[in-house]
Formats: C-alpha cells, structure tokens, sequence
C-alpha cells in the first residue's frame, strides 16, 4: 500500500499554561480574555506524526477534524500552513455542553461520514480539560482499536503500523492493524514550523460563515481555487441521535465549580520553626496549591 | 449488584499501588453506600493476588487469568470489564489515573454509555437536587477533580448513568489494609467467555519498564535549587520534596554549573521557562536572568539564609532558614495534613 487516508483530531482551548498572575482577576475567577485560543499542544505532536507518514507515502491524505465555535476554523488554516490537505470544522450549538462521551459521539459519527480511514490520529490529551477521553472513547464509538501514549511512529508497512508508546514507567513497541485510532504523547517529537508557501496559498482558506461575516468578494478565487474552502459540518450534515448529543447526552454533570483564588499577596515572611511551616503547608493545601 | 467495583492492576504478580489505594477508598465508599466492595484482576499467573486483594475488605474478587492477558492491551481487558459491568452491574466503578486505567476508563464508559471523570483528587458520597426535573438523587458519587490547568475545581455528578465511573492518580488516596484475614469470595472467570480471541490483534514487541525523561516544564510544581542548596546531599532532599508534592525538580544556573544538577534542569533565560501552580525556590539569590525563567508562575516560596536576597521580593512566602533544615519539615507537614 502506497497511501493512507489520515484523519487528525484536533481541539482550539484556551491556553491554560500560561495562567500567570494577570489571567486571574481580583475576586479569583478567570480572566479568559488573556487566554489566547491556540491549537492543543499536544495535537500539535500528532499532526507532526500524520505529517511524517505523508511524507514517506506522499499520495496519502491528511484532513483535520476539529469540533468547536466558529473561530476554530484557524486549527485547520493552522494544519494547511502546516502541510494537510483540508478539514472539517465540525460546529453546531446542539453540541454545546458536551462531556467527553457526547464529544465522542459526535465526533464519531462525524467520522461515519469520512469515508474508509486507515489512521485516527489525535492528541493524548487537551490543556483544557486533561482528560484524555476523547480518543479512546471515540475508538469504542467506531469499534477500531485505539493505540495511546505514542511517542514515535516506528514504521507503517502494508496494513500495520509499530509505534513506540510511553507509559508511566517505561515503554512499550507495539504492532499493529489498521484502523486505529493512535493518540501522540506530548514527549513525541514537535510539530514541523508553518511553511511560508503554504501561508501564501491557504491564508484566504475560510469556511461559508467566515465568508459572509467578511465584505471581501471571494467568489473568483474560490471558484479557481476550491481548496481554500474549509468545510463546515452541522448537526445536520451528520447521522445523529439527539438523546445522545450536548448537555443531554453527556452523563457527566458539573455539580459546582470552585474557583482557586491564585492572586499574588504580599510576601510572608516565616522562619523555619515548625509551626510557621506547618501553617504554611496547610494553607498551601487548603488552597488546592498542592495536594 | 449495585456494588463498588476496583479495577486492579498487576505488575510482576503485585498489585499496583493506585488499586491497593482505590481498594481502601472503595471499602469506605460501600460501607457509606451499604453495599459490597468487589474488585477485578485481570492478567497472567493470579493465584496469589486474592491474598493482596481480599484484606482490603473486598467482598468478591473477579479473576480472568489466562497467558494473553499480561501485558495490558486495551481490548481484551476492555471486553472482560465491560461484559463482567454489564452481568454485575456495579453503581460505581474506580480505575487508576495510570497509562492503563486512563486508556480502559473511557472505553469502558463510551461502550457503556457511562460517565467518566478523569483524575479525581476527592470521591464524597452525596444527594443532588436536579431543579430542571424537581427530582431528588441520593448517594451519588461526587467526583472532585481540578480542571481548566488546575485553576478551578469541579464537583461532577453522574446522575442518571451507571456505573459512576472515576480515575485518581496514584498517591491521592491513602492506602490500609482493612483486616488480613478478611473473608471475601474469589470467582474465576471462564476468560473465553468474556473475551474473544479477535480482541488480540496487537502485539507487543518489546516491553520494558525504565525512569521516564525529565519534564520540568509541564511539572505543576516546581522545586528549584541554586548554589545556596551547597551540597549533592542537600540536593536530594528537594528530589524528595518534588516527589512527595508530584512535581519536578529544577535548578538555577548557578547550581548546574557548578554540578549539582543537570542541564535539562536549568530553569532561567538561558535554560528554560516554566510558569507552574507553585515554585519552590531554594537557596536561590534571584537574579533576573533566573527570574526571567519562573517569574510568571502562580505562587512562589522562596528558602534562603540571606533574608534580603532579591527572590524574596516576588515571592509569596519567604522563609528565612537553611534548606536542609525548612525541606524535611515541609515533607513532614505535608504528609501530616494530608493523608
């Protein structure tokens, strides 16, 4: 086999590694203004991995599935910029509230409608929520087997792939059949840099909504150039069941929320006694610093 | 039925330490619940694993020992835990935050349509008034996790859906022994029954179990020395203190330089730049070039001897004493107020 249909799953969250002092406003609470959107890093990882296999069998084909608002149409310009050859956004208010498993879900079937896949590829896990759900669980949905912590893909031969996975207390060559769904550790190697050609050519890449929110007439190019339409998919370009979808179909409530106060406060000054560093140990705790 | 269930996990015949843990939050979690404790080992050569398991007060132990079944692989272990839930159907299930139970767990759940929540630090039994539906729901299982890069912490429910599935990571949870002799029932799977030989398409080349790299960078905490620390000694007490906290030990300029650390530790302008939820700076002056490369992070203690050394005036706390002194008590006083 010379080519391989490759999807890769992708997610737009807020930077949360970043969260410094600035990003927690004066009452404790998030300040998500000064959290820049970014591709998930770790995707990023999987995207290099995808992008590797292409490049050994250059007739294979690289989309992106993202699911999210409007604005996550830049993951997949990023991906273009990158070296993919297209993607879908995959966007619709019905999946607002999602759990992991309504995310799987819709996401699942969204893959239903992709045609034959050899490979899934994805991120371990997203900043935002550090789960790590997404992939096996959308695996399960599809009944493919699911491949996790990947650092290297060592070869893709025939209908097998043999990657190198990291596990908590070592490592682990596995080999295996395709489809699968593999998800990429972020110790695996860093996505390649945008490539300046491709920031030529894919920079007017918009999806229909982005179109119209814009004045500029791109009727001519697009008809030229109908690679820079990025596709965008509803609930209703896909097979679902709405019990299964959003809040709904998510099993997993979110009781409450406690914010984690992380302002600075001036300096305390303790000496090394023991019951000063005990006070301190326990507010750290209290605090949710540590612990 | 409706009873608590422990995934086990087994390496080289033992019983990891992250199920050891969830056995004894189980055993707590079923006597709230008035319900039995049960657990699964799913592996290769179990014969002994019932005399580790069974102490912990677990009620009924599920075996599936069969060659094939060690080392993991998601699929066989998958349809063994799925068909035993679906024949069981225990109200709460309980899996290790590990390289395994982080790739079980959400098979599990998506196959059986079961809620999931990912690296709890806290399970409390409680009731949930649902005003949408005016509907009351008693003793669920309150699934406490931190989300959103650990700035804030979430209660999730599982309302409807069972089992009420949850992961902790290892060293959340206290682990006890509830009685040695306790009297719990073990059943052998017939594995052929719960597994087929089409869920063993992977193979496993090659396996071995080694330290993993060091990832200063995405440590939540970070537990920083210089050339203050003075001595290897004295260095390893902040390994130790790194350890117990869950973080990952960094070092300043100075103190790679001059050998007390490695180079994939320097933290500065010219190492690299780490923002965690805590940074523990010790026997660190503070120039700016170190400054430059944690300055952003969330709360900062700074240990040092000298009490006008620069650090102190960007950090939270300050303490003025000896490193080989301050560690061992903040160790002490950890473990004191948290377990």
């Amino acid at each position: 086999m010379k080519a391989y249909n490759i999807i890769v799953l992708a997610k737009q969250v807020p930077d949360t590694r970043n969260v410094g002092k600035d990003a927690m406003k004066a009452d404790g609470t998030i300040n998500r203004a000064v959290l820049p959107a970014i591709f998930n890093p770790e995707d990023l990882n999987a995207l290099e991995q995808a992008l590797r296999i292409k490049d050994q069998f250059p007739e294979s084909k690289i989309n992106i599935l993202t699911m999210g608002p409007g604005r996550a149409a830049d993951i997949i310009r990023e991906g273009l910029y990158r070296g993919v050859d297209g993607g879908i956004l995959l966007t619709d208010r019905a999946f607002a509230g999602s759990d992991t498993l309504a995310t799987s879900y819709a996401i699942g079937q969204a893959l239903k409608k992709m045609g034959k896949i050899d490979m899934i590829i994805a991120g371990r896990q997203a900043i935002d929520g550090d789960t790590a759900q997404v992939g096996p669980q959308v695996a399960e949905k599809l009944g493919m087997l699911q491949i996790t912590y990947v650092e290297e893909v060592l070869e893709v031969k025939d209908k097998t792939v043999t990657v190198k996975r990291r596990l908590e207390n070592g490592v682990e060559t596995a080999k295996c059949p395709m489809p699968l769904v593999m998800t990429v550790n972020g110790s695996a190697p860093d996505c390649r840099a945008r490539n300046a050609k491709r920031i030529m050519k894919f920079k007017k890449a918009r999806t229909v909504t982005e179109l119209q929110k814009e004045n500029e007439d791109y009727t001519a190019l697009y008809n030229e150039h109908p690679d820079l339409m990025i596709q965008e998919w509803t609930v209703n370009d896909i097979e679902t069941d709405a019990s299964q979808l959003g809040l709904t179909g998510s099993p997993t409530k979110v009781k409450t929320v406690e914010n984690v106060v992380l302002q600075a406060k001036d300096s305390k000054v303790i000496s090394a006694a023991d019951d000063e560093i005990e006070a301190m140990m326990v507010e750290l705790i209290k605090s949710h610093t540590i612990g | 039925m409706s009873n608590v269930f422990v995934y086990c996990e087994i390496e080289d015949g033992q019983v990891a330490d992250v199920s050891q843990e969830l056995l004894t939050k189980g055993r707590t979690l079923a006597n709230e619940l008035k319900c039995k404790l049960e657990a699964i080992a799913i592996g290769s050569k179990l014969d002994k694993v019932g005399d580790q398991i069974i102490p912990y007060g677990v009620d009924t132990l599920y075996i599936a020992d069969d060659e094939r079944l060690f080392p993991y692989q998601t699929l066989p272990h998958t349809s063994i835990v799925v068909n035993l839930f679906k024949e069981q159907k225990p109200q709460i299930a309980l899996m290790g935050a590990s390289s395994i139970g982080r790739d079980l767990g959400p098979r599990v759940s998506s196959a059986l349509h079961s809620g999931l929540t990912a690296d709890c630090t806290s399970l409390v039994i409680g009731d949930h008034y649902d005003k949408k539906q005016d509907k009351n729901y008693e003793n669920l299982l309150y699934q406490i996790r931190p989300a959103f890069g650990g700035n804030i912490i979430a209660t999730i429910i599982n309302p409807d859906c069972r089992p009420q599935m949850a992961t902790v990571r290892e060293g959340v949870m206290k682990k006890e022994i509830l009685d040695p002799k306790y009297k719990g029932k073990v059943v052998k799977l017939d594995v052929a029954k719960y597994v087929s030989d089409e869920d063993f398409v992977v193979e496993i080349i090659e396996r071995h179990m080694e330290k993993s790299k060091v990832n200063v960078k995405g440590a939540p905490i970070v537990v920083a020395g210089g050339y203050g620390v003075g001595s290897k000694e004295n260095f390893q007490l902040l390994y130790d203190l790194a350890e117990v906290l869950g973080g990952e030990v960094g070092a300043s300029r100075a103190a790679v330089d001059s050998g007390l650390a490695g180079h994939e530790r320097q933290i500065g302008q010219t190492g690299i730049t780490v923002r965690p939820k805590l940074y523990i700076a010790c026997g660190i002056s503070g120039q700016i070039q170190h400054r430059a490369g944690m300055e952003d992070s969330a709360q900062i203690i700074a240990i040092n001897t000298d009490p006008e050394a620069p650090i102190n005036a960007i950090a939270d706390y300050v303490i003025t004493g000896d490193v080989a002194e301050v560690i061992p008590k903040m160790i002490k006083y950890y473990k004191k107020n948290t377990k």
